[in-house]
């Protein structure tokens, strides 16, 4: 059983990313970056399969150069090998570049399933696993909290806004899945260590016949304006010395919800 | 006039509570048209024209509620290339997003998720779309030919029923739907039942974060929500950590709520959550660290150790009850 896994390098979330007035682009200079903490779900559940299973678990990701740093860190955790999409004309690129760029450089591997996060911490949009598994002609497990394998079958449990629905495709087919599905592994020092002498591929889109079809010359989108929201103003802070919860009970009284 | 396309997920013939949401602000922008999908689409027929849809497609192929995304991805595609409408609308939903995101693949057509707002702008449009946790607003105006697509919120709209009542123009498809494909099957559907109002429509939320330290923690919670006749929510954190489910969560991927007040009670306020509640129209928090975040956001906050004030809290609302 081999897997494919998605990942995406971002600025720590832990410190709010902005950007730029002028160029309406994210920030990088001067910010962490980190492997998204939601894509150390999708290694763990990669990870899981092929350690019951045997096979291999390979980590792709697109970005600046400096991403390699994300795919070492899920090298470090126990993935096999990665593969870097990178190259200038790729900068500023929307969610359909970066599934094409995708799709196109796992052409010839051999996976029997690929795993994404459902969406990306700093975008959010999670368009990239459905528009992959579009690309690709797929089924899509989407908002897994549960994933198992067998018989040719991947199930799982899907979230729903009240409950899960189970959810079987056959193999082999994209899953993306939520924070809830395991906890992901801290990389040991050995695994760090080993990681360094992992093969990362780093292929641009020359390489994957993609050039003039992703990126900059395929933006299907242009941000033409970013602007702070109103911010909700702070109101009255107290600290509890034994009075606090009838300052609340009061305040609800004030609201008329007693 | 522009065509403007509704993705109406109905549930039963119902439709959802976003759907007329959507309704309400596609109805502003243009000639309406809704696409109604699944046993029972007809029934919503009604409901749709009433929120200012002219026409509905319907199809009641069991396949549109069995199989996730493909079979109404091959009939969009289908529809849009016959009728080139000019903006697709769909919910911020786990169905909504999955057909909007495979439907832009498969047309190369511009896709916008998470908007709050989209304008007619130049001909074109403008999308509105929240960013790191709403802290800013982006606009993005879509470059490509064919339809825009754009995933709205729930909760952003304010739905309406439209005070011109049209004839609305019902057309049934019957044309088969292909899964010969590879396909991704449903094979049952469970429900995880909670007690007292559901967390979209109630007006008073208790919601508990990492601070409340133990699961069973959260019976205080149940016990306060039950006095103020509120519904519980929860945090990512605690949702991963597995204290409740996934349906409970108010968050960037749980629920966008918009409740009268909002009691946050453990929750330090990272972004993720902020982002689903901070439409509330009062915000109480009440956290042990003088410097969460949530605190900038609330218009009461209380410092102090939840495991003392929320016992505290019930008791004083049930005396004020009394009276």
């Amino acid at each position: 059983m081999n897997v494919l896994v998605c990942v995406k390098q971002i600025p720590d979330p832990n410190a709010p990313g902005k950007l730029d007035p002028q160029t309406k682009r994210l920030v990088r200079e001067g910010v962490d970056l980190v492997l998204d903490p939601g894509d150390e779900h999708g290694v763990e559940a990669g990870l899981q399969l092929v350690e019951k299973d045997a096979g291999e678990v390979t980590v792709i990701s697109m970005g600046p150069p400096k991403a390699v740093d994300a795919i070492r860190r899920a090298l470090a955790m126990g993935a096999h090998r990665g593969i870097l999409v990178t190259d200038p004309a790729l900068e500023n690129s929307d969610a359909i570049s970066t599934a094409r760029a995708i799709a196109a450089a796992i052409k010839g591997q051999s996976y029997d399933l690929i795993i994404c996060g459902t969406e990306s911490t700093d975008g959010s949009s999670g368009a990239v696993p459905a528009q992959l598994a579009e690309l690709l002609g797929l089924p899509l497990l989407s908002f897994a909290k549960k994933l198992e394998v067998a018989q040719g079958k991947a199930v799982i449990d899907r979230q729903t806004d009240d409950g899960y629905d189970v959810v079987e495709a056959p193999l082999p087919a994209v899953v993306t899945v939520t924070g809830g599905i395991n906890e992901a592994r801290y990389p040991a020092l050995r695994g760090i260590m080993q990681a360094k002498n992992k093969e990362v591929k780093q292929v641009g889109l020359g390489d994957i016949g993609l050039e003039g079809k992703a990126g900059k010359a395929a933006l299907t989108q242009e941000v033409v304006d970013a602007t702070p929201a109103e911010a909700r103003k702070a109101g009255e802070v107290v600290e509890d010395k034994g009075e606090g919860a009838k300052r609340v009970a009061d305040f609800l009284k004030e609201l008329k919800v007693i | 006039m522009a065509g403007v396309w509704v993705f109406a997920e109905t549930v039963d013939g119902t439709p959802a509570p976003v759907v007329l949401e959507l309704l309400t602000k596609a109805r502003s922008l243009g000639e309406t048209t809704a696409v109604a999908l699944g046993p029972g689409a007809s029934k919503s027929a009604a409901t749709l024209g009433k929120y200012g849809a002219k026409k509905v497609y319907v199809h009641e192929d069991a396949a549109f509620r069995d199989v996730l995304a493909t079979p109404a991805v091959d009939l969009l595609a289908r529809l849009v290339e016959k009728d080139q409408p000019d903006l697709v609308i769909f919910g911020m939903t786990y169905d909504g997003r999955d057909v909007a995101s495979r439907l832009s693949a498969r047309l190369g057509t511009a896709l916008i998720a998470n908007a709050t707002d989209i304008t007619s702008k130049d001909g074109g449009w403008a999308i509105v779309s929240p960013m790191f946790g709403g802290s800013l607003l982006v606009t993005t105006v879509p470059k490509t030919k064919g339809p825009a697509l754009v995933l709205i919120r729930p909760k952003a709209v304010t739905a309406e029923p439209a005070t011109t009542a049209a004839a609305t123009q019902v057309e049934t498809l019957t044309d088969p739907v292909d899964t010969s494909k590879p396909v991704a099957r449903v094979l049952r559907r469970e429900t995880e039942k909670a007690s007292g109002p559901k967390l979209e429509d109630a007006a008073i939320i208790v919601s508990g974060g990492r601070g409340l330290g133990a699961p069973e923690n959260f019976k205080m919670l149940d016990e306060l929500a039950a006095e103020l006749g509120a519904a519980v929510g929860a945090s990512r954190a605690v949702v991963d950590a597995g204290w409740k489910p996934y349906s409970f969560q108010i968050g960037q991927t749980g629920k966008t709520v918009k409740p009268k007040v909002y009691i946050a009670i453990g929750i330090s306020g990272a972004m993720q959550h902020t982002v689903g509640m901070k439409g509330a129209k009062t915000i109480i928090a009440i956290n042990k660290d003088p410097e969460a975040p949530i605190f900038k956001l609330a218009d009461l906050g209380v410092v102090g150790d939840v495991h003392k004030i929320v016992p505290q809290l019930i008791l004083e609302v049930r005396s004020r009850k009394g009276k």
